[in-house]
């Protein structure tokens, strides 16, 4: 289960819609432990492209140190697909960084956007669900 | 002092140093094989040298940040403070005394 505010929720779609036309990417900080989502940090795609998405590592490093003075965790990373399903890529699937992390993919194919929580553990893709807080 | 040919003088180790001795931080996917731990002590001149000593002491981490041939892993991004070793001297990186080396996936997909 992935808990997410819906102020966070906003700005991970606002990313999304702003990358159009390529893929946006960004890193998702909270609790491991429960699923909790902080913190977003919507990161710049470095692979710059439709199809394809690298958050920049720079990005990374510095979220990643905030996320550890703040007490929590990266717990995953959101990315759009702009005209497939919400749903992880084999592409998405052979680059998962980590068995831990919460995998969010907003779909821009349709008028509105779609978004969908994954765990990947090797090639074993388990959604989630997405329990919307403080609406 | 201890001076190597080339090296600048704040690179210069202390009277009868031999050892660097830094902080490297470790991401979530590789603290189990380090007994959970999020930040290591390891020693060396070298990016080089302190990844190969990380892996000798913690065998399980074999395989995840260099190659077996010895080179950085592509899917794994090394910084020595705030600098990417890709854009140094790669492996060669010089590690001052006292730095933190920190090690993140590549994070990437389609």
């Amino acid at each position: 289960m992935l808990k997410l505010p819906a102020p966070l929720y906003a700005e991970i779609v606002s990313h999304c819609l702003g990358g159009l036309p390529d893929e946006a990417c960004g890193l998702l900080a909270g609790d491991p432990d429960t699923g909790s989502v902080a913190r977003c940090y919507p990161t710049r795609n470095l692979a710059a492209s439709a199809k394809l998405y690298t958050v920049d590592p720079k990005e990374h490093l510095r979220a990643d140190r905030e996320a550890e003075s703040l007490g929590m965790q990266i717990i995953g990373v959101f990315h759009s697909h702009t005209h497939t399903d919400a749903y992880p890529s084999p592409t998405d699937v052979a680059q998962a960084p980590d068995p831990g992390w919460h995998y969010v993919v907003v779909s821009l194919r349709d008028s509105y956007p779609s978004l969908r929580s994954f765990r990947i553990r090797g090639e074993t893709i388990t959604e989630e669900s997405v329990v919307l807080e403080g609406r | 002092m201890h001076r190597s040919a080339g090296r600048e003088s704040a690179e210069t180790w202390p009277d009868g140093e031999d050892t660097v001795s830094v902080q490297v931080r470790l991401p979530t996917v590789l603290r189990a094989h380090a007994g959970g731990q999020a930040t290591v002590t390891a020693e060396g001149h070298t990016i080089g040298e302190v990844l190969t000593g990380l892996v000798q002491r913690y065998p399980g981490l074999s395989g995840q940040v260099l190659t077996e041939d010895g080179t950085l892993h592509r899917f794994v991004n090394v910084y020595v403070d705030d600098d990417d070793v890709r854009y140094l001297e790669q492996l060669d990186t010089k590690v001052p005394d006292g730095a933190t080396v920190s090690i993140l996936p590549a994070v990437a997909g389609g």
